[in-house]
């Protein structure tokens, strides 16, 4: 299931009156089971570069290759290339189209061409793995539905395709802060027990220090920063140059920290994060 | 997929022809359309040739680029000379097979036909060429202004055709999201025969329509929280003023319209 995406020397350019630049020369590597934060200003380049990783929009220069093969060579391969990697867009739920939930879910599975019963188990696998009952849900109409539904009605349609990556643009956006923890912890489940990589870009730092294993910062169609969320969030000045800021929670170790209490700052986890200052406060006999 | 959809050939510049008032560029465009159906004569022709050549020479927009406009219109053109060349009578036969025949007075017929739609179209598309939508908008409300006491409501028409020219391109990037969210979900836009095509539209379309109609509800509602009411009483940014330039432009295409109607 897990795949290995390179990126050789790519570059994008978008073909307008002047010219925009949106990436340039990037080299990446994404190793399989990664979750990868992908962070960055508007403008930088963040949804143009997931774009080019399942083939919607073509590199004007260099290469994206996925498990040894370039993508661009065939054109035949870029429907599996687009099941194995899924890409869920900004306010998905804004493609639902279908009468009931059921066959909305079954746009994917179909157009890859699976037969009646297959369909049928991966949209029960996929109703399953959002959490939502299928005899409740998947006869209404997915409009009826509340938006934080319909937006992972919009996930589970993706995911019914089995992709070995999973792409979410901004899947935060607009979701109020139960909708956005259940949404986490959704993703964090997915990420440990269905064996998906992941690549998040959002604005939300709390919610990428939380489930990143790797980030990645863009700026200006550049990667200006590449590493553990320990070592990207232990630069606060770095990350402050482009315009992006810390998670809370890191600000406040931060501060306990240069009041002279000795915590960890690497915690990205609240309930960690309480432990630990519990732990230093105790150990100091102030609690 | 829709990077080929241009809308609105307006191109930016600032030749007379651009800063001509857009009220008498409509104008002119108009009488010149009514002169060029009272042309019965190919040198008369030659002179609007000339005329439009001149304007667009003042325009400073290349000729090629006007021409380009004639291409959607190419099929049109053949099938005027086509029918033109083969059902007219009279004159000189130059072909004979069966029951069809061709004459020279038809050859003649066709040819005419085809030169006035080029002209008509180089006139009409150096209107559209030099003047924004949004001034052609104005232009026109201007111009139906006299008519609001027949009950034609000319403010709300240009507002209509404003919030139209408006969200074109907003949907047009809407159409464009939407297609790359299907296509990651394995939809196929590109290939099979027409029925099948049109059919795998409606992942398209549905989500399109239900956001223009959700796009138009939000923006009523903005617009009645502006207090907007209709168009009256409409006081406006730019006001239209006309100059000396369009007062000489009006006569000339006038005098040229009395000229065309008495002597080609």
């Amino acid at each position: 299931m897990h795949m290995l995406i390179e990126l050789k020397n790519v570059s994008y350019i978008y073909e307008q009156e002047p010219p925009v630049t949106a990436l340039e020369k990037i080299n990446l590597n994404i190793e399989p089971g990664a979750f990868i934060g992908l962070i960055g200003h508007t403008g930088s380049g963040k949804t143009t570069l997931v774009q080019l990783l399942n083939g919607l929009i073509k590199p004007t220069s260099g290469q994206v290759i996925v498990d040894g093969k370039d993508i661009g060579e065939n054109k035949k391969g870029l429907k599996d290339i687009r099941r194995r990697i899924g890409l869920v867009f900004q306010y998905p739920e804004h493609q639902l189209f279908e009468e009931t939930v059921y066959r909305e879910l079954a746009f994917g599975p179909k157009n890859l061409g699976l037969d009646k019963d297959e369909i049928d188990v991966r949209i029960r696998e996929a109703l399953n793995l959002i959490g939502m009952d299928f005899d409740k849900y998947s006869d209404r109409s997915p409009f009826n539905l509340s938006g934080g539904q319909q937006r992972k009605i919009a996930l589970a349609g993706v995911l019914a395709m089995k992709p070995g990556v999973l792409i979410l643009d901004e899947p935060f956006a607009g979701l109020d802060p139960r909708g956005r923890k259940q949404l986490t912890e959704l993703l964090k489940r997915l990420h440990e027990q269905q064996n998906i990589s992941f690549i998040l870009i959002s604005h939300r730092m709390d919610e990428i220090s939380y489930l990143a294993t790797r980030i990645l910062a863009l700026k200006e169609g550049h990667i200006v920063l590449d590493g553990s969320p320990a070592e990207i969030f232990s630069q606060p000045e770095k990350l402050k140059e482009i315009a992006l800021d810390i998670p809370q929670l890191t600000e406040i170790l931060f501060r306990l920290q240069k009041k002279g209490l000795e915590v960890r700052s690497d915690i990205f986890d609240i309930e960690q994060a309480a432990d630990e200052i519990i732990d230093k406060l105790r150990s100091r006999n102030i609690c | 997929m829709l990077k080929n959809i241009n809308i609105g050939q307006h191109i930016p510049g600032n030749s007379i022809i651009h800063r001509l008032d857009p009220r008498i560029k409509i104008i002119c465009t108009l009488i010149a359309i009514i002169s060029l159906f009272l042309v019965s004569s190919f040198p008369g022709f030659f002179i609007y040739l000339a005329v439009i050549l001149t304007i667009i020479l003042f325009s400073r927009i290349s000729v090629i680029r006007i021409l380009r406009g004639l291409k959607p219109i190419f099929f049109l053109m053949f099938l005027t000379l086509f029918f033109h060349a083969f059902f007219t009578e009279g004159g000189a036969v130059l072909l004979e097979w069966r029951f069809i025949s061709l004459h020279q007075e038809g050859i003649m017929r066709g040819f005419f036909m085809v030169t006035r739609i080029i002209l008509l179209i180089m006139f009409t598309s150096i209107l559209t060429l030099t003047t924004s939508p949004m001034d052609l908008t104005d232009g026109i409300e201007y111009i139906l202004k006299p008519f609001r006491r027949l009950g034609v409501p000319a403010g709300e028409l240009a507002m209509m055709m404003t919030i139209a020219l408006r969200f074109i391109p907003t949907l047009l990037g809407e159409a464009d999201k939407i297609i790359k969210a299907q296509k990651s979900r394995g939809a196929d836009f590109e290939s099979g025969n027409l029925i099948r095509r049109a059919k795998n539209l409606v992942p398209l379309l549905v989500p399109l329509f239900i956001s223009a109609f959700r796009r138009a509800d939000e923006l009523a509602l903005a617009m009645e929280a502006r207090c907007y009411q209709g168009g009256r009483g409409r006081t406006r940014l730019h006001e239209l003023k006309m100059e000396r330039k369009d007062f000489v432009a009006l006569i000339l295409v006038l005098c040229g319209g009395v000229f065309t109607a008495v002597w080609l």
